[in-house]
């Protein structure tokens, strides 16, 4: 991994990339981990694809397989307990997986992506830095690995590219410790870890949820600002509508490790077409909806060691018959790149 | 940075009753002298003075060629060290203890240079002195002066602790750190053989094995020393790796792109460490103990090696009539012991980066 970013566009591990497919393709991802209780299904058939400049919201409350498949796709999950049982993540044409040592999962096989054409955000940044090296050195850590940069070199590059995230005092800061920063200010430093060595995709897990709100608004324009600049494709995974409205281009809305609903952010927004995602949007206030009281969805997400039979969703859905109970629905076309994972989702626009 | 400055400035975790002592602050110079920096510590300091000095500390190190040429390694070694050692210069517990052990290592190397007599040239005539001028620790029941003797025993004792707890540390480093990062089988069968291990009693063990040995020298007590010794350590190492391999930001850096080996040497290691050498620089001090305990068992070292077990030994069969010969030995171990664990301690308080 000597050379620079010049070289991009052409090869990833040996084989060489097609310019023309998207940034990242993931299809069909199953992930599970296998604990002595039994098998976790963590993801079940998740798939997405992100292109250049464009952002790609996972969106799911806890525990429903989103962290995990971002983990999946990095190549990170803790194996074991957790396998890649079925599917292809594909980065610009380059399938990352190849058939593992035990049988019937997958290993990721090109450990050369990481860091280097995907990239990832952690949701705490304070845990996510090691409390016992300078930021600087960190961030430079990334050139010293990745592109032979020397400690002088290195320490010049992080020192720019924490200008970059807008760091104030950049040149003075470069020899703090993490606990030393405020929570965004980490967060900046983190991201500034993870951009330098110019990504394609950038992989951000939470990367708001532990900050607070003016803070969070700040990175998410950062964020923006950063992938307008270098053209990056933007994963964003999180339970924060807000943040999704604000800077998502498309949605995929995850339940129980599935997809649930798929679609533009003018469609999620405002034709939701399937039961979870409208009752996640009765769940929260909405400046441009009048509510006397939110509706909470109820019931609680399902153990995922026993997910109910057919639709994952039916025992909490107020549109479910039965249906629902005995058959997997399968993604329907709403219109265009809309879908829906519900047998009644004409019912479901019709409320609105 | 502001950090820094404060905390150097106040002595809460070391309290001791000289503060109170009505001393004015202390107007060191350049070059301060043991006394006056250790004093210093506990005097109250003038904060906006020390918050500048330590600036200017920190602007020179920064300045300081090691931080800018070098090895790959250096630098890394010079933030997390450095920062430790800025701490340590200024605690009392670490400046005595530190003082305490380079002098005790000194006398291991060099004892002629402090002895007065020969420690083999003993004569009968001069048995059982008191101590005097001539003698200063007075003469043993042959007859050797033994304050020599006391010396020459220093270097057992240190050669001993040092040489036992460095092949401890190294053998406990690396499988607890295997064992703690991989998991899995290799956990399995490392953990068990610790078992195993762990309940062999040392002194016992000792006893056991080294009665079984004819000449038992430095070489061979360290030896079992290290055999029935490493089994607590690597469980540490092991249960420090482990805490520190669920950080986030060791999923950070496999998402970074980094390898296993580099993670452990670079993110786990740096961060498990710190007990680990706190408890090395304690144990040293607990090997030193255990060989005087096994030469004074008559399973340690033989005579003529002279150590400070064999003489505690020897001397308990006079401690009426020659209670000296008990306390000197024993009061030079007492202090060997208990420098090594006050430098543990000073070290545990340099080496977390959350009360700097």
């Amino acid at each position: 991994m000597s050379s620079t970013n010049d070289t991009k566009a052409d090869m990833v591990g040996d084989v060489a990339t097609d310019p023309t497919a998207p940034l990242l393709e993931v299809d069909n991802l199953h992930v599970e981990f296998r604990i002595e209780d039994g098998t976790v299904r963590a993801v079940n058939g998740l798939s997405y694809m992100v292109g250049r400049g464009e952002t790609l919201a996972i969106l799911g409350e806890s525990g429903s397989g989103k962290s995990v498949s971002a983990q999946a796709v990095m190549g990170i999950l803790d194996t074991p307990p957790g396998y890649v049982t079925e599917g292809s993540v594909k980065f610009r044409g380059v399938e990352l997986f190849k058939p593992g040592k035990k049988k019937g999962t997958f290993d990721h096989a090109v450990p050369e992506v990481r860091g280097t054409r995907i990239a990832m955000v952690f949701q705490d940044a304070l845990t996510s830095l090691n409390p016992v090296f300078t930021v600087g050195w960190q961030i430079g850590e990334m050139f010293r690995v990745h592109q032979g940069a020397s400690r002088k070199e290195a320490k010049e590059k992080a020192i720019e590219m924490m200008e970059r995230v807008k760091i104030p005092d950049a040149r003075e800061r470069v020899n703090a410790y993490p606990h030393e920063f405020s929570g965004g200010m980490r967060q900046r430093v983190m991201i500034a870890m993870s951009l330098s060595l110019n990504p394609d995709v950038l992989i951000a897990d939470e990367p708001t949820t532990a900050l607070d709100v003016t803070v969070q608004s700040q990175i998410m324009e950062l964020l923006g600002e950063l992938q307008q600049e270098t053209g990056m494709g933007l994963i964003l995974i999180t339970h924060d509508l807000a943040v999704v409205a604000e800077v998502a281009d498309r949605v995929v809305v995850m339940y129980a490790g599935r997809r649930m609903e798929r679609g533009g952010i003018d469609d999620i927004f405002h034709r939701p077409s399937h039961p979870y995602t409208l009752g996640l949007m009765d769940s929260i206030a909405r400046p441009d909806v009048h509510l006397d009281r939110l509706k909470p969805i109820p019931g609680s997400p399902p153990d995922l060691l026993a997910i109910p039979s057919g639709c994952p969703f039916h025992p909490r859905c107020s549109y479910a018959k039965n249906r629902c109970a005995t058959d997997v629905p399968e993604l329907e076309t709403v219109d265009g790149q809309h879908a829906s994972a519900c047998f009644y989702w004409k019912e479901v626009q019709v409320e609105l | 940075m502001t950090d820094n400055g404060k905390n150097a400035n106040v002595p809460d975790q070391s309290p001791d009753p000289s503060s109170e002592a009505p001393t004015s602050p202390d107007p060191s110079g350049e070059e301060p002298t043991l006394y006056a920096d250790t004093v210093s510590e506990y005097l109250p300091q003038d904060p906006v003075a020390a918050a500048s000095d330590e600036a200017s500390q920190r602007e020179r190190f920064r300045q300081s060629p090691g931080m800018d040429v070098g090895l790959e390694d250096m630098p890394r070694t010079a933030s997390l060290w450095g920062d430790a050692w800025r701490q340590l210069r200024r605690r009392p517990m670490f400046i005595i203890s530190a003082i305490l052990i380079a002098i005790l290592v000194v006398i291991s190397f060099f004892p002629g240079l402090f002895a007065t007599h020969d420690p083999r040239d003993c004569n009968l005539i001069d048995s059982l002195l008191l101590p005097s001028s001539e003698h200063w620790f007075g003469t043993d029941l042959q007859g050797c002066d033994y304050y020599s003797r006391t010396l020459y025993g220093t270097r057992v004792s240190i050669s001993i602790g040092i040489l036992s707890v460095f092949f401890i540390t190294i053998i406990a480093v690396v499988g607890g750190s295997v064992s703690g990062y991989y998991g899995g089988k290799v956990d399995s069968i490392i953990g068990r053989i610790t078992d195993i291990w762990f309940v062999i009693p040392t002194i016992l063990g000792g006893i056991v094995i080294l009665s079984l040995v004819r000449t038992r020298g430095i070489v061979t007590v360290s030896l079992v020393l290290i055999v029935l010794g490493w089994a607590t350590l690597l469980r540490l190492v092991r249960s420090s790796v482990l805490a520190v391999k669920a950080n986030d930001y060791v999923e950070a850096a496999r998402a970074m792109g980094a390898s296993n080996t580099r993670i452990i040497m670079r993110h786990v290691l740096p961060n498990a460490i710190a007990p680990v050498i706190i408890v090395s620089a304690i144990y040293v001090g607990v090997i030193i103990a255990a060989e005087a305990a096994l030469s004074f068992l008559g399973v340690g070292l033989q005579l003529p090696a002279i150590s400070w077990g064999l003489m505690i030994s020897t001397a308990q069969q006079r401690i009426i009539t020659a209670p000296y010969l008990l306390v000197f030995p024993g009061a030079f171990l007492s202090v060997t012991v208990f420098s090594f664990i006050l430098m543990g301690d000073a070290l545990r308080d340099a080496l977390d980066p959350k009360l700097r």
